[in-house]
Formats: structure tokens, sequence, C-alpha cells
């Protein structure tokens, strides 16, 4: 409780006079202002010491960084005192690719820095314009020729044989791609004054919202071949993908009902008053506003989203955790899971804190 | 022509009062519900083709079969010739042992944190928001996997590890000492429930005097009479006995105590740690909403900090805090159904089994989904009953 009673505090002790050792001025405004932040200050110092010097000893002092290819012995020699970094790359090709054709990874790999570049250029305000879609449908486009194939001398390559982080990558931009459209469609008919798509509208969303996405995944790898026409069956992948963009349209739908509910009620009645249709007006004046207001709730819910797709673990898709998981059932690299799952995390995190920072930035820009 | 000359007759209207717009509406109407009514016969019918030709025949019945999955880790009593139905039931609860005690940490944990992040102490902010980017940007089944990996690497019983007396952590989870729950126990627990409810009522009428003639009144004397006192006499009076239960290493493994299996712990530590860097958020949020002026408003009044945090500052930070709260509540119920990738049997994951076993897929799902928005729903009304009651009343 303490912490909470110093916040009133902080300004006051920033306008004390600014004399002495900047150095010695910070250490006391921010570690020992008082007697019992002064200990806590060093009974934390003395713990997070200790925390990170065992770390280091674990995983650099102690580790192994490279072993002969496939041997173990090293790492098992050091098991509990040093960490296996050699796990890494002994595996990461399989990590990162999966058992898509070994002399063909190129492919994935390039796959995944145009993922990036595509993540990259949406994140430039400038290019915020009608070009981006199209630039989203080309890199998409050259996306599937590069992982399938089958044209201009690339050998064909089902999906069965993908994995690893291009999978990631496709189940969650793929399913932004398609969840986002038809989010802002049942978000429009959420506010429709038609009671009929109103109703199917909330019962969409109330229904995928109710219920996990393990649940939506496990009915779309079960239940998808009773639904459909005897003989007639889709991949696993694409099922899986089906689920991941109704999860999402339901969740982006409830996010982008909060932007059309920020348009203030002039606007339709201008757009109304112009005698637009009900199509031109929030295509051309309602949706570029209310978009516009929940850009930082839509970016938090793209990473959640991202973080999402590593449930396709569950009905065994080869997306990055599984290849990860699988990668580790190797009877002499069994015991080092932790390393692969930290390099994993550390793919992850990159992604994410990435898209978070971009939120805040975004954030900042408009408070300010 | 002046004003005042007969106006033409209305156009009439091919559809009686119904005009363009009524008209148009009408159709996209049908348009749109005839589509998904479609869709959905399309589906239904295939489904009973496919479910004759596989001889599944569809409706609850198989709830009643003999279930013959073993259940390893359950709060109710059960063992594999119980039925389907039955199954369901011990996932439920396991799923509810999960998310009740998920939700109590996690709350009391992301408080905290969300507190830390705010405080004077740079080491101290410092650290908390490094905990809340670091377990916010990481996916929680990645997580979970984790923590099972790190209790599956304990040592075995015999070289547990010993924190406390008593307490004993191995690869075969958490061992606690445990409080006797036997039906006299029960009787005291539900006494204290009943004293709870009573102070609650109390305490309602207290207010509602103050509120009248501005007379503070303390409402501790009856909570302690209610809550601690009454049962305790009531334990007094039946005789319970509240001798706890140590646990102790017999062979390979411990007699007694309360055991809390790997995958349990494992999962309940993931979820906690999990929601509780999204709820330090919305705590800090919460806490910062209340502007300045409320702060210096109470110290000028001269109020002790306890009874301004009490009375100025919580009320006021809990309306930001309770509607975000809610949907973190609802997250961690449903990500409770990770559960399946480690192996402990929560109801998605029974489900799962019985599909399998059965090949009832429809039923199954429906039940999971039912469980699912049963649960959401209780948790939502509960959040809206207390936000309503926490909510501004503007005068």
């Amino acid at each position: 409780m303490t912490a909470i009673a110093d916040i009133p505090e902080a300004p006051r002790a920033a306008r004390r006079p600014q004399i002495g050792n900047p150095v010695l001025r910070w250490l006391r405004t921010n570690l020992f202002s008082s007697i019992p932040n002064g200990i806590l200050s060093v009974v934390l110092l003395a713990v997070l010491a200790k925390g990170v010097f065992s770390l280091v000893l674990w995983g650099i002092a102690n580790a192994v960084w490279l072993t002969p290819a496939n041997d173990s012995s090293a790492c098992r020699a050091v098991r509990g005192v040093g960490a296996c970094w050699a796990i890494i790359p002994e595996k990461y090709r399989f990590i990162l690719f999966g058992t898509y054709p070994f002399d063909q990874q190129w492919r994935p790999a390039l796959a995944v820095l145009l993922f990036i570049a595509l993540f990259y250029l949406s994140t430039r305000r400038a290019l915020w314009r009608r070009e981006l879609a199209y630039l989203w449908i080309g890199a998409l486009a050259l996306i599937s020729v590069l992982m399938w194939g089958g044209v201009f001398g690339l050998s064909f390559v089902s999906q069965d044989r993908w994995g690893g982080l291009p999978v990631t990558l496709i189940l969650a931009t793929f399913g932004l791609a398609f969840g986002f459209p038809l989010g802002i469609l049942v978000a429009l008919g959420r506010r429709s004054k038609l009671p009929a798509i109103r109703s199917l509208s909330v019962l969409y969303v109330e229904l995928i919202r109710g219920v996990p996405l393990v649940s939506l995944l496990f009915m779309a790898s079960v239940m998808f071949p009773l639904f459909m026409p005897a003989g007639f069956n889709i991949d696993k992948l694409l099922r899986a993908q089906i689920a991941i963009i109704l999860f999402a349209g339901a969740y982006l739908a409830e996010v982008i009902r909060g932007g059309l509910q920020a348009v203030p009620s002039g606007q339709y009645e201008a757009a109304d008053a112009l005698g637009l249709s009900y199509w031109r007006k929030n295509r051309l004046i309602v949706l570029p506003q209310a978009i516009r207001h929940v850009i930082p709730p839509l970016v938090n819910t793209f990473i959640a989203f991202f973080k999402d797709t590593s449930l396709v673990l569950i009905i065994g898709i080869f997306d990055l955790l599984t290849t990860a998981k699988t990668a580790i059932i190797d009877p002499a690299w069994q015991q080092f899971s932790v390393e692969v799952y930290i390099f994993v995390a550390a793919i992850y995190f990159v992604f994410c804190f990435a898209m978070s920072r971009y939120s805040r930035s975004l954030e900042a820009t408009r408070a300010g | 022509m002046t004003s005042d000359a007969p106006r033409p007759p209305p156009r009439r209207r091919l559809f009686g009062a119904f005009g363009q717009r009524e008209l148009k509406g009408l159709f996209w109407q049908v348009l749109v519900v005839g589509i998904a009514v479609a869709v959905i016969v399309f589906l239904w019918s295939n489904t009973v083709t496919n479910l004759s030709a596989r001889r599944i025949t569809t409706g609850f019945a198989f709830l009643g079969r003999e279930a013959g999955m073993p259940i390893a880790d359950s709060l109710l009593a059960y063992n594999p010739r119980d039925s389907y139905l039955w199954a369901f039931v011990v996932g439920i609860a396991n799923t509810l042992r999960v998310a009740v005690i998920g939700i109590v940490l996690a709350t009391i944990l992301g408080t905290l944190i969300g507190i830390s992040r705010l405080s004077a102490n740079w080491l101290v902010s410092r650290l908390a928001a490094v905990y809340v980017e670091t377990l916010r940007d990481i996916p929680l089944l990645l997580q979970l996997l984790f923590w099972y990996v790190l209790m599956q690497a304990l040592p075995a019983a015999r070289a547990a590890f010993r924190p406390i007396e008593g307490v004993f952590l191995s690869n075969r989870g958490l061992i606690l000492p445990a409080i006797p729950t036997g039906t006299p126990q029960l009787w005291v627990l539900g006494t204290a429930v009943l004293g709870l409810v009573v102070f609650y009522v109390i305490q309602r009428r207290l207010i509602s005097q103050q509120m009248r003639d501005g007379k503070p009144r303390s409402a501790w004397p009856f909570a302690l009479g209610f809550i601690v006192v009454l049962p305790a006499l009531v334990s007094a009076l039946l005789g319970v006995s509240w001798i706890i239960e140590w646990p102790e290493l017999r062979g390979f493994n411990f007699v007694g105590g309360l055991t809390l299996a790997p995958e349990y712990f494992a999962l309940v530590i993931a979820l906690v740690t999990y929601t509780s860097a999204f709820i330090a958020e919305i705590v800090r949020s919460g806490i910062q909403s209340v502007p300045r002026g409320q702060w210096d408003a109470a110290n000028a009044l001269g109020l002790r900090r306890s009874f301004m945090l009490r009375q100025i500052i919580l009320p006021q930070a809990l309306r930001v805090i309770v509607p975000p709260m809610t949907s973190q509540y609802l997250n961690l119920t449903k990500n409770s159904s990770l559960a399946v990738a480690i192996g402990y049997q929560d109801v998605v994951s029974i489900a799962n089994t019985t599909l399998n076993q059965t090949g009832q897929a429809i039923e199954a799902i429906a039940l999971i989904m039912a469980v699912f928005l049963t649960i959401s729903l209780g948790i939502s009304f509960f959040m809206n009953w207390y936000n309503s009651r926490i909510a501004l009343v503007e005068r």
C-alpha cells in the first residue's frame, strides 16, 4: 500500500531544489525517497543481483553453444548447471520451417520476409490508402505461390509439408485479411436497423465469443467433415484457417462496433442529407472515421490473435509452437525443452512487442 | 398561383404504407435470413446423412452409458464405470476449480503488480513493467508448456523441495498440509457463509442510517460476531476437530495432505501469471484515471491515508477497472480449456475424449458450448450487477 500512497508525492519530490551530484539526486528520488523505500530497494537489488547472476551462470557462462551434429553428450554433461543452446543450431531449420523440403526452404524464408515487409509497410501512415489493399492482395498471392509452388519452375509442395513460422504467420495474416472485412460487415449488421440482420449478427458474435477457441478448433477438425457432403473434404490447415477467420471476425466486429459508436451522429445525418446510399455512406464517411478511432485496440486484438494461433497445436497443425514441441521429442535432445521454448518465446515476443510498441506510439500521437 | 391552391394528392405507393426504404430493408432481411437458413439446412442435412452412414444416432442418450475413461485428478468422486453424464459433471467441476482459484489469485497478483507499476520506487516500477511486457507478449500455451516442463523436471518425491515444513514440491506436484473437510466442518463453513450474508444486510442498514443522520457507525463488531465468533461457537458446540493432516513421505510417494497434481499446478500458475499481467494494466490505468484533484482534495480535508484510499480513490478507480476486468475473468475461464494440451482433464478435454470414443461430435461440442456460455453469462451477470452497484450515480 505504500506504493499507492506515493503517487501524490511524486511531483513534490521533483520540485525539490536541484542541488548536488545528479547521480545521487536520481538515486535519492527514485530509489531512496524514504526509509521503507530504501530498504525495499536494497532487498530488491540483492534478489535481482542473485537472480541475474544465476541466470548468467546458467545461460552464458556454463552454457554449451555448439556441438558436433546430432551429438548431445556435451549438453548432457552440463545438464542442470548450464543451458544447452547447441540444440538451436541443431534444430532451427525444423523449428522454423517444419518438414518443408530441406533444399526448398529458401521459399518459406522468403515468405516470412515478405510478411514482415508487408506488416512494416502497413504501419506507415503515409501508405494508408486504397493502394495498401492492393499491396496486401499482391503480397498474399505472391506468398501463396512461394509456398505452394507448382508454377514458374518451383516444385509443388502440399500443405501438409508446411510448418513452423510461415504457418503461424499465414494463420494470423490470412485470419486478419479475411476476418477484418467479415468483422466490418458484422459490426455494421449489429448496428443495422433491420431486426433480422441485427439479431443474426448478435447471435454470431456472442456464440463465437462465448466459447473457447480450442472448442472452435476441435469443431473445425472433427465436425467439419460431418458438415460437408460425403467425399468432399478439405485440408486440415484450411479448416483451422476457417475457424480462425470466424473467430477473428467476431472479436474484430466488437472492436469496430466501438469505433462506429464513436462517430458523431452528425456525420451520419450529413451523409444522409447528401443523399448517399447506405453502402456509400459507410464506405466514404463512417468507416474511415470509425476505424481510425479504434486503431490502437485493433492492434491489441491483432496481438492477442497472433498469440492465439499457437492453439492449433492442440489439433496437430505444425505451427511454430508445434514444430518446437516436436523438435524435442528426439530422445537425444529431450531434456533440453526449456531452451527450445525460450527460443520460440523470443520469436513470438519480438513480433508481439513490436506490435505493442507500435500501438503505444499511435496512442501517443493521438493524445498529443 | 397562390399558396392556398390545392396540393397534388400524394403519390400512391405500390405497397400501401410501405415506402421504398422499408421495402429495401425487407428485401435485404429476407435475403440474409434466407441464405443463413439455406446454409444451416445444407449443413444439417449433410450431417444427418453422414451420421447415419456412420451408424451414429444423434441425441443425448449416450450420456447414460458407461464412460470407461480414467480421470486422474478430480474434485468429485469418480471411477471409470460411471456414466458419461457424471464424467461431464466431474469435468465441469475441474474447470471451475481452475477458473475460480485462477480468478482470485490473478486478481490479487495483478492488483499488486498494477500498484507496483505506479510506485515512486524506480526499481519496483521497472520490474513490474518488465513482468507485464514479457508475459503479455508470449502465447499462453507456450507459457503453459514451459511451466509443465519445469514441473516435470522437479526432483522425484524422495528428493522433494521442502520450502516450509509440511510443504513438498516434487514431480508429483505440490503437496500441502490439509484441513479436514467432512460434514461437521462443512456445517461450520456454512455458518460462516450465513454470517457473511447477515453481516452484509446489517452493513447496508448501517449505511442507510448514516445517510439519514450523517453519523458514522462502525460495522466491524458485527463482522467479528457473525463471521468469526458465531462459526467458532458452532464449531465448539459440535466438537468439530480441526487437526491438520500433515503429508509424509512413505516409499516413493506421499501419504495424506492435499495434493495439487503437476498438471493442475502448472495450469493455475500459467493462467494466473499470464492474466495478472493484463489485470495489472487495467488496475494501473484505473488508478491513473482518478483525477489528481481528488487526491489533493482528500489531502486537504486531512483524511487518513487508508480512509482516503478506501473511500475516495478506490470507488472512482473501480468504475474504470470493473468492466475490462470482467472480460479478463471470461478470458481466464475460456483459456482454462488449454488444459487439454498438458492432460489436465477439464470439461473440454473430457468432451474431446467422449467425442473420440462415441463419435457424438455434435452433442459433445454442444455441451462444451452450453457449459462455457453458462459460465460466461454467470460471470457477466455477476460483474454487471457489481458494476451497477459501483457505477457513478449522477445527481
